[in-house]
């Protein structure tokens, strides 16, 4: 059984993983092309100033610089990279997370109340969207080429999954305390109390971490804005698209299942 | 037994947890280092010595929200 759900939920973070995609190409790599354009023209502008202030070795200097500029592109080229290499990423991405999300529905299902498979789904499709992409974003938005200092790479990356990590756990707290509750006080009530205590958390959270500011001052807006929204929009297409497609699926094999109402005998 | 076939599906059957076990164990782990090399590998730290993974997945890491460089 676990075996069939995982299958599905790779197959169906695959198909999530495709969708993406096409929101990716279509309203995210403009603004990536605008970005490494918006780069290049700063590299541009210092090499001339360097030039300007070693006027006699100027040539040697800048045919150097050129150089380099080109083997960095040279190891993927941007056909590939906004092709090929976004289509893997996206793709192995959708399929992995539809797979930990499979293994996670496997868990709960049948533990969680008089919950059908394909509201589970659904119910657990929004819970990462909002706690490893929406929330942290909220803090360490996504940031196109030319924003970021690659010096603190580390630093960054280190506080982007600590945010994920402190939102996951938070959220698992809240449900289980908005369960506990609802059993006292209500369903509603339970949920609002939930709610409050996981945006509680969140915002205490967020106002301790340090912020980080490294968005170029001459940055265009519009191009960031927009970049943030392609982001936004495929993430929440992947796990609208995973949710819905996994419960159609789960539904079917475990009906499949209860068809024969005993499950014990049948399970491998 | 004819009760429960006709009977609507109200409790869904939880799957035992020692079948689950193995399959949460090494498919999360699986999942995870896919995530990884999607992700941050040859960012902030890196299994594989040079850039190769880094470029390759350079849009879907900046699109996917992770800290690219």
């Amino acid at each position: 059984m676990v075996r069939d759900l995982l299958i599905r939920g790779m197959l169906a973070g695959l198909v999530a993983g495709l969708l993406a995609f096409g929101v990716a190409k279509v309203f995210g790599e403009p603004q990536v092309d605008r970005a490494i354009a918006f780069e290049e023209q700063h590299a541009q502008a210092e090499t001339a100033a360097h030039q300007r202030d070693q006027a006699a070795t100027a040539r040697q200097e800048s045919a150097a610089a050129h150089e380099h500029g080109a083997e960095e592109e040279g190891l993927v080229s941007r056909k590939v990279q906004s092709t090929l290499g976004l289509l893997t990423a996206v793709i192995v991405y959708g399929a992995a997370m539809g797979g930990l999300f499979a293994l996670a529905f496997a868990s709960l299902y049948g533990r969680v109340g008089e919950v059908g498979p394909r509201l589970l789904a659904l119910l657990l499709a929004v819970a990462p969207f909002a706690a490893i992409y929406f929330v942290p974003s909220l803090k360490y938005p996504a940031n196109p080429p030319a924003v970021g200092d690659g010096a603190t790479i580390g630093y960054r990356t280190g506080l982007f999954f600590l945010m994920m990590l402190i939102s996951l756990g938070a959220l698992v707290f809240a449900v289980a305390m908005g369960r506990r509750l609802a059993e006292r006080h209500g369903g509603l009530n339970g949920t609002l109390a939930g709610a409050g205590l996981f945006i509680a958390i969140i915002a205490i959270a967020q106002l301790v971490l340090p912020a980080i500011d490294e968005v170029p001052a001459d940055f265009p807006a519009l191009v960031l804005w927009k970049f943030r929204m392609a982001s936004l929009g495929l993430q929440a297409l992947m796990w609208a698209s995973l949710g819905l497609l996994f419960g159609l699926l789960a539904e079917r094999r475990l009906k499949a299942q209860d068809g024969f109402a005993q499950r014990s005998l049948r399970s491998p | 037994m004819a009760h429960a076939v006709t009977a609507p599906v109200s409790r869904p059957a939880a799957i035992p947890v020692r079948e689950l076990l193995p399959w949460l164990v090494f498919g999360g782990l699986l999942m995870l280092l896919a995530l990884y090399f999607v992700g941050a590998e040859q960012g902030a730290t890196a299994i594989f010595s040079g850039m190769y993974v880094h470029e390759f997945t350079h849009d879907g890491r900046h699109l996917l929200g992770f800290p690219c460089h």
